[in-house]
């Protein structure tokens, strides 16, 4: 008897109309569609994008040379040299990431005791040849200049969770 | 004897005037027919589809178009040269000289022939060859095993296609295609042939090779199919062969079973509108019900199209002759031509 079904119920192509019926209705239902290059979706204020170099409100440069970010970044990214600089203090002379070496993994910014290397909101960063992603000291501090005020928002509201 | 005479070469000039009336409009509804196809694909699954080139992208077809155009055409070095350029040709080319049958309104034919269907029926089988050249040629594993699969399902479900057109032509009792669409004045054959409408909609999928009985260019399996390593105008050419095969079929089914031109209601109203506005929006439904399974249902496995083909369709479609011919003998309604 349930085989006697099962073959009325191919025969007459019962789930394929069911399913076309689905369809033709899914065609009416708004989309869900971001139009990107016009509309972007909201991004997590954790979200890892691209890097930059943060400076203490004075202008100083927050970075101390510790190298913790370049020992802890899994795709040896990042490159630091640091010198003694005429007031004693110690900061780097190159910090450089290669940035199609990168994984955006955001270790670099959990070593950093001082805030310095963080990740930004931004991910539109692409360019037309490799040597433009080896970004070097100069800049990755351009680029805390440009995104100090969103990074400083979004490093503020994750403040209680770290 | 003089053959090229003024008045031959008048008659050649008219002649590919007709040619060009048809090609060029129906490479602009092929073009159209991609933009549509992933306009309704992309309705379905929540998406805008192309909405940049031009309002609502209605300019993408021609921009792909001129991105083909501009591509290199690669002859892989192990390939048959010859037959590799030439299977695309003869695969668009048969795709096209179908056309020259169809009756788009009552007199708008470019040659009203008396054995009509068996000529479209004739070349829509041909168009095999261009497939088999192409897998053939191309030296290629994947090529190879798209053509074999193509073959063998156009030839099966070419089978029940041939009895879904005996079934019409029981009931028209003529080839002439204009005559089939006449004769459905009054009642379209798709109502009392619902079931035959089915299997040929069906049919007509496998045929042409669209989802989901794509399998000779099942890309998760076989990368492209048989046009795997064709690349610029080549792969152009048996793009717009399907694609004009998929608005062939639907014509066929439009003739056969929605009354070709004839408006849905002989009145007033509906006789104003021309009869080739009828046949496009016919054209278009059984289109649209391509696109529609397209997008809604998944891609059958091979064993599966085979049993569909053989075991299913061929029992049910020559009982459905059996059964009509039965019908139209004990009611006395064969049909009585005398042209």
């Amino acid at each position: 008897m349930k085989k006697i079904y099962l073959v009325l119920k191919s025969l007459f192509l019962i789930d394929i109309a069911k399913g076309l019926y689905l369809t033709f209705l899914r065609m009416f239902s708004p989309s869900v569609t971001i139009n990107y290059p016009y509309e972007k979706g909201k991004i997590s204020p954790r979200f890892r994008g691209e890097h930059a170099l943060r400076r203490y409100p004075n202008g100083e440069e927050r970075c101390i040379a510790c190298k913790l970010c370049e020992a802890i970044c899994p795709a040896l990214a990042i490159t630091i040299d640091a010198e003694e600089r005429e007031d004693g203090s110690r900061r780097t002379t190159k910090y450089d990431i290669d940035m199609t070496k990168c994984i955006y993994c955001g270790l670099c910014q959990e070593a950093c005791p001082v805030d310095a290397i963080v990740q930004g909101p931004n991910y539109e960063f692409a360019t037309e040849t490799h040597e433009e992603l080896i970004y070097n000291k100069q800049k990755l501090l351009d680029n805390g200049e440009r995104w100090e005020d969103a990074l400083h928002k979004n490093i503020n509201s994750d403040i209680e969770y770290r | 004897m003089e053959v090229l005479n003024l008045e031959n070469l008048k008659y050649l000039f008219i002649l590919a005037l007709y040619v060009l009336a048809i090609i060029g409009p129906l490479l602009v509804a092929v073009a159209f027919l991609t933009y549509l196809e992933r306009k309704v694909i992309a309705l379905v699954q929540y998406r805008k589809g192309p909405n940049v080139v031009g309002f609502f992208g209605l300019l993408q077809p021609f921009a792909d178009g001129v991105k083909l155009f501009s591509k290199e055409t690669i002859i892989p070095a192990s390939s048959s040269k010859l037959i590799f350029v030439l299977a695309p040709m003869i695969s668009f080319s048969l795709s096209l000289i179908a056309w020259s049958v169809i009756p788009v309104s009552e007199n708008l034919v470019l040659s009203n022939i008396n054995v009509g269907i068996l000529y479209l029926f004739a070349v829509s089988s041909l168009s095999i060859y261009g497939i088999i050249m192409a897998g053939w040629a191309s030296n290629s594993k994947y090529a190879f095993l798209g053509a074999l699969r193509s073959a063998a399902q156009m030839v099966s479900y070419e089978v029940s296609i041939g009895f879904v057109i005996v079934t019409v032509l029981l009931c028209v009792g003529s080839l002439n295609l204009s005559n089939i669409v006449l004769a459905q004045k009054g009642c379209w054959y798709v109502f009392p042939l619902f079931p035959m409408f089915v299997v040929f909609v069906i049919s007509a999928l496998a045929e042409t090779n669209r989802a989901p009985f794509d399998l000779p260019e099942d890309e998760s399996a076989l990368v492209a199919g048989y046009f795997t390593e064709y690349s610029s105008m080549l792969f152009a050419m048996f793009f717009l062969g399907e694609y004009s095969a998929m608005i062939l079929m639907s014509s066929l089914g439009t003739i056969l079973f929605l009354g070709g031109w004839l408006p849905p209601f002989d009145n007033e109203l509906f006789n104003v509108i021309p009869g080739f506005i009828w046949f496009f929006l016919k054209v278009g439904l059984l289109l649209f019900i391509f696109l529609w399974v397209r997008a809604t249902l998944p891609r059958f496995r091979y064993d599966q199209l085979m049993r569909l083909g053989w075991k299913v369709f061929l029992p049910l479609s020559l009982l459905w002759v059996v059964l009509t011919a039965t019908f139209l003998i004990f009611f006395d309604l064969l049909p009585n031509y005398e042209s």
